[in-house]
This record gives structure tokens, C-alpha cells and sequence, in this order.
């Protein structure tokens, strides 16, 4: 299920057809079809175990396929070393050398790649300057700050100009506040700099926001693949339904007795609102009697969870500027509008 | 689950009050732990050492041949006589080879170990390079003896593999050879580096483990080759835990003085020759002179080490 945007006539950046790679008996890729395109923003996006880092390591040439086909740009890359590819990866844990100091952990490609010294000092400055790291060169990582080494892993692989930039969860291990900030500035480098990133994540939240295309990824295969609205209104599946922002997973015959079609559905719980005992329901909207379990406050929602007459747990999400009076035990109505739910396929 | 049941408070007794009192200050706890080790390190180590040493400013009357206490550098003078220094030498040539062939011996095995063995393997590993230290030393020895003899295994499998001529025409080198390789600097230097090797593989390997393989990885990311990565990233953040084998093998190697008794040239080393002025000579002030030069050659290595960036990763 590739669903390549239109603007990539051309050759994609990254291409995988039918990769395959197994551990054992673990499979860490079971057939995975993809197309990066040339200057997107693709996010990999699944639970630990997925395959997603697996795949980013086949592209950087870490892990080699068992079986399939990958290209960079056209090229085959089997069987090629990470030495001879035009891709550079951020790592999870930053991987910066401790024994050299911030401007030489950035010169090192350029050293490798024999540039001059002078040269290679003023490439260095220029993407720390870019990272926003300018007269940091003589620093050592073990001197820098958690948001800082991340800084510098990402200006060590963007010196090179990679054709590919990988990143694996490289926001991980940052305080929320860093997390947003950096979310933001990655958007813009990719955005000023043109270049293709294949940015790997657990976390739904900055797949969402970040990302041009994002792949959910489920035990070695892709489930989904599309824009961040597509695949967090219209969750292919119900694995996708569950993990991208959680939604409420309605069963077939829970969608009839609401009135729709009768197929497995998915409604998410920002949609549903809340109608009193007595109220009725508009056109379209369908009512659903239920009983609060709990209600918690998020900050901009409060969620409340409640159980359906037939012992079903159905989540929903109201403004908490709305003033809810319910607590738990209390009988409430709420509000379905049958336009929200989308039915799924399969159960993957 | 009642929430009514009663639970008693812990019982107070002496013990529980003397824990209070270590949890309140952490410097007494400090204090207990320290004070038995530093008074073996400090007393009865370092203070026997210092006392010793510091016989080499005294000297030793010629002819009555007992020490005269009073402080000169003659001793330390003497050091420098042609037949000193060349038992000085000598014994620092031969640790230096000792070291590198250990170094160059323990690396491969230390880097597999490190990166490329399985629990099963780690642990027949651990076991294979510490078990010949569970054998006597004396043993081992005159066991190199043997196979280092003219008609031993060695002379035996050379032989074997028509490498008769090779081993011959090595013996016939000057320095290195001798009459058989178990009276050659070469035998010496073989048993040597057959004893310390673990000496020089344990740390090394602890240095290796320490490497993430993240790091190797970004490397050879950012376009290294192998041989590059080894060069630039493996080899200067194993090279603290290569200092510190080094450490081992060459001061094993200054002090000895068994190995060259029995497998070596008639020559003299450092460690008979504090062993004989010692004992027979009863030259004690000589013979702490030439016991500060392990500690002094040491010294310098460190701050030789530290200077070409060994310790930078630390």
C-alpha cells in the first residue's frame, strides 16, 4: 500500500520493495514496501518491536536485507557498507565521540573524507552555527547538555550534506519543553535545507506534527501509510485506530445499533460530546446512554471514560472550558455524530 | 484486604540505633570503611616502600661492608656505571618488547571477546585466559623451559614443518639468539609475554566493552572504513585500558627475576640485581637505588601516555 504524493514522478529518495530481515525467529521487517519521496518529511511510527528502526538501519546499511530490494535514489543498495551511502543517521543515544572535542566530532566526515583542515573548520562552525551551536568547537560532548549533544549529532551528520537524513527517535531522551522546541527548529532545517528525512518515532504526537507522510508500522509490516490527517482520521485498522491518538474501536454491530453501516468503526473521543439525560440529539447525531467510570482533567479536555449499557468502554474528550458536571456513577448521554465514526478494515 | 490491620513499629534496639547514627553522618561511615585499608596502604605498604627507598641515599663502606648513614648521591651515582646501566637497559628493552608483543598478542583477542562473543563464548573465554594464572608460577616456567629447549617441543615442531633452517638461522642472530632459544633473550621475552598476557587482555577488554557500538556505527556512518574507525574511534578509546595493561606487563616485567634465572642469558637484570645486592652482597642502599628506577621508568611512561591524549576518553 504505497501512496506516493504526486510530486514524486521522479525517482524516489528511498525505495524499499518486498524487505524482508529476520532475527531468528524474530521478524523485524516482514515484507515491507515503501517510497520516500525527494524532500519529504517521512516519519516511521509504531510500538517498540515494530520493525521501525530496523528499517532506518537497512537504509543506513547497519543491517543488511535477507530478502527484497532497497534503492537510495535509484541506486541499489544491497550489500553496500554505511561507508559507500549517501545517507547520514542521527542517533538515538547521539553517538558522539568522547575522546574528540564538539568541532572535531563535526569535522569527522570531512576529515574522512580528506578535506583540508581549514576547509573543514569552517564547515563545521557554519552547520553549528546552523543548529544554532556557534562557539561550541572547542567544547567536549561530556560538557554539553542533552539538548546540545542532540544538537551536534544533528549538525555532524548535516555537514555532509546527506542525500538521507536518518533520525532514530533522536527526541527521546529530552524534557518536553526541548522536545517541542525541537520539533519545531527540525521542521524548519528540513524545510530551508530541502532535504529527504526518515525520522523514526514511538511517539504519535510528534509523528503528527512533524511529519509530511507518516507509516505505522505493526510487526514487521507497514499498516498504514499517508498524510498525519489521513492516518489519524481515517485509521486503516484497528491496531492503527488504537495506537495513533486513542480512539474508540466500535464493533459491528455497536456501529448499527447507532445507526451506521455495520462494520467495525472507529471514533475518536474529541468527537463525542455530551447531551443531558433529557436532551435530545440533532440530526445525524446519535445518542448512546452510558454510565461515567471516571472523569480526568488534561489540561485543554478533561476525558471521560463511561460504559455503555452493554458493558462497552467508550472514552470521550470534551473542552474542559465546558463545564461538566458529572462525576463518576453519574448517567449521562452522549453525543455521536455518525459522521465521525470510520469504519475500518481488517483487524491488524 | 482490611485496612484495620495493626502493624507494629520496627523494634528499636542497639543495632537499628547505631545505623541511625552512620545514616546522620555519612563521614563516619566514610571513616569506617576507610581507616583498615589505609592503614595496611598507608603504613604498612607505602611506609615499608618509602623506608626502603629511601636507603638509596646512604651508602655502603667498601671494606668493612657495612651501610654508612650518612646522606650521599654516590649511590645513585653508581647506578650510571657502565655495568649498571647496562643491567638497566637491558631490562627496559626487554619489558618494552614484552609490552608491545603483549599488546599486539592480547588486542585481536580482547576485541573479539568484547564485540563478537556470545554469553557462552564470554564466559569460556574469561576461563581460558584466567586459568593458567590458577597454575603455579614456578611451573609454567621451567614448563617454557622445556619447550623452549634444544630438543624440546618447540626446536621439535620447527623441525617438523622444515622450519629447522629458520629457527636456526634466528638463534644465530646477534642479541636475540643464543646457543637454544631457552638461553636466548628470545626465550626470555616468549615466557614472559606467556605470563602477563592476561595481564594486558583483561583490561583491554574492559576498555573495549566500554565502547557503545553506537559509536563504531556513527563512524563508519559519517563514510570511515573499518581501518579508519579502528584508527580514529576503537583504537583511542581502548587505549586507557592498554596503558593500563602496559602497566601490568612492564613493571611484571622490570621486577622479575625468576624468568631470567632460569630461561635467560647469564646476563644480569634489574631484579637479580636487587635480589644479589640484597642478599649475598648485602648492598642494600644499591639495591634500593635500582628499585626506584621501575617506579621512576613508570612514571614517565604515565606522563609519556598522558601527553599523546591516552587517557582523553577517561
Amino acid at each position: 500500500m504505497i501512496a506516493a504524493p504526486a510530486a514524486s514522478a521522479s525517482v524516489p529518495a528511498v525505495r524499499f520493495a518486498g524487505v524482508v530481515r529476520h532475527f531468528g525467529a524474530v521478524k523485524a521487517a516482514d515484507g515491507v514496501d515503501l517510497a520516500v519521496a525527494p524532500g519529504e518529511f517521512f516519519a516511521m511510527l509504531g510500538p517498540s518491536g515494530s520493525g521501525k528502526t530496523t528499517c532506518l538501519r537497512l537504509i543506513a546499511g547497519f543491517e543488511q536485507p535477507d530478502a527484497g530490494h532497497i534503492e537510495i535514489f535509484g541506486e541499489t543498495v544491497e550489500g553496500l557498507p554505511p561507508y559507500r551511502r549517501a545517507v547520514n543517521t542521527v542517533f538515538q543515544d547521539y553517538a558522539l565521540f568522547p575522546h574528540l572535542s564538539v568541532g572535531e566530532n563535526v569535522a569527522y566526515g570531512l576529515r574522512v573524507r580528506g578535506v583540508g583542515r581549514a576547509e573543514r573548520e569552517r564547515l563545521a562552525r557554519e552547520a553549528l552555527g546552523l543548529v544554532k551551536l556557534g562557539g561550541m568547537e572547542t567544547r567536549r560532548p561530556a560538557q554539553l547538555s542533552g539538548g546540545q549533544r542532540q544538537r551536534v549529532a544533528l549538525a555532524r551528520a548535516l555537514v555532509l550534506r546527506p542525500k538521507v537524513l536518518l533520525l532514530d527517535e533522536p527526541l527521546g531522551a529530552l524534557d518536553l519543553k526541548l522536545r517541542e522546541e525541537m520539533q519545531v527548529e527540525l521542521k524548519g532545517l528540513q524545510r530551508a535545507l530541502g532535504l529527504t528525512f526518515v525520522f523514526v518515532t514511538h511517539d504519535q504526537g510528534e509523528a503528527l506534527s512533524m511529519a509530511d507522510r507518516v507509516a505505522v508500522f505493526n510487526e514487521g509490516r507497514i499498516v498504514q501509510v499517508g498524510p498525519p490527517e489521513e492516518v489519524y482520521e481515517r485509521p486503516a485498522t484497528r491496531f492503527v485506530a488504537g495506537f495513533v491518538g486513542a480512539a474508540n474501536v466500535l464493533s459491528a454491530q455497536e456501529a448499527a445499533a447507532l445507526g451506521a453501516p455495520a462494520r467495525a468503526a472507529s471514533l475518536r473521543p474529541e468527537k463525542i460530546g455530551l447531551i443531558g439525560v433529557n436532551g435530545v440529539a440533532p440530526d445525524g447525531v446519535a445518542a448512546l446512554e452510558a454510565e461515567v467510570i471516571d472523569v480526568s482533567y488534561q489540561g485543554p479536555v478533561r476525558r471521560i471514560t463511561t460504559r455503555t449499557a452493554n458493558g462497552h468502554v467508550i472514552a470521550a474528550a470534551v473542552p474542559a472550558a465546558q463545564t461538566v458536571d458529572v462525576g463518576p456513577g453519574a448517567k449521562v448521554r452522549l453525543a455521536v455524530p455518525l459522521g465521525a465514526l470510520h469504519p475500518m478494515e481488517g483487524e491488524g | 484486604m482490611s485496612l484495620a490491620v495493626d502493624i507494629p513499629a520496627p523494634r528499636e534496639g542497639l543495632s537499628r540505633r547505631l545505623s541511625d547514627l552512620i545514616v546522620r553522618r555519612r563521614g563516619l561511615l566514610l571513616l569506617l570503611l576507610l581507616v583498615p585499608p589505609l592503614l595496611w596502604l598507608g603504613i604498612v605498604y607505602l611506609g615499608s616502600l618509602f623506608v626502603f627507598l629511601a636507603q638509596s641515599i646512604f651508602s655502603i663502606d667498601e671494606f668493612s661492608g657495612t651501610i654508612v648513614y650518612e646522606p650521599t648521591l654516590s649511590t645513585l651515582v653508581e647506578l650510571f656505571s657502565p655495568a649498571n646501566f647496562d643491567i638497566l637497559t637491558r631490562t627496559v628493552a626487554i619489558a618494552t618488547v614484552v609490552t608491545g608483543l603483549c599488546a599486539l598478542i592480547g588486542f585481536p583477542v580482547a576485541y573479539y571477546a568484547a564485540r563478537y562473543a556470545g554469553p557462552k563464548a564470554k564466559a569460556g573465554f574469561y576461563l581460558a585466559v584466567m586459568m593458567p594464572l590458577w597454575s603455579s608460577y614456578l611451573v609454567k616456567v621451567y614448563g617454557w623451559k622445556l619447550l623452549l629447549a634444544k630438543e624440546g617441543a618447540i626446536g621439535w615442531f620447527a623441525q617438523h614443518l622444515g622450519l629447522g633452517g629458520a629457527l636456526e638461522a634466528w638463534l644465530a642472530l646477534p642479541v636475540v639468539g643464543g646457543p637454544s632459544l631457552s638461553v636466548s633473550y628470545t626465550g626470555m621475552v616468549l615466557t614472559f609475554t606467556y605470563l602477563w598476557l592476561p595481564f594486558m587482555i583483561l583490561p583491554v577488554q574492559a576498555a573495549l566493552e566500554r565502547v557503545p557500538a553506537s559509536l563504531i556505527e556513527a563512524a563508519g556512518d559519517l563514510g570511515a572504513g573499518p581501518g579508519t574507525v579502528f584508527r580514529s574511534v576503537i583504537l583511542p578509546l581502548a587505549m586507557p585500558g592498554v596503558v593500563a595493561g602496559a602497566i601490568f606487563t612492564f613493571s611484571l616485567t622490570l621486577g622479575d627475576y625468576i624468568v631470567p634465572q632460569i630461561i635467560g642469558t647469564s646476563a644480569l637484570v634489574l631484579g637479580q640485581a636487587v635480589y644479589t645486592l640484597q642478599g649475598t652482597a648485602g648492598n642494600i642502599p644499591l639495591a634500593a637505588a635500582f628499585s626506584l628506577v621501575p617506579i621512576l621508568v613508570m612514571a614517565l611512561f604515565l606522563t609519556l601516555a598522558k601527553k599523546m591524549g591516552a587517557f582523553d576518553a577517561l
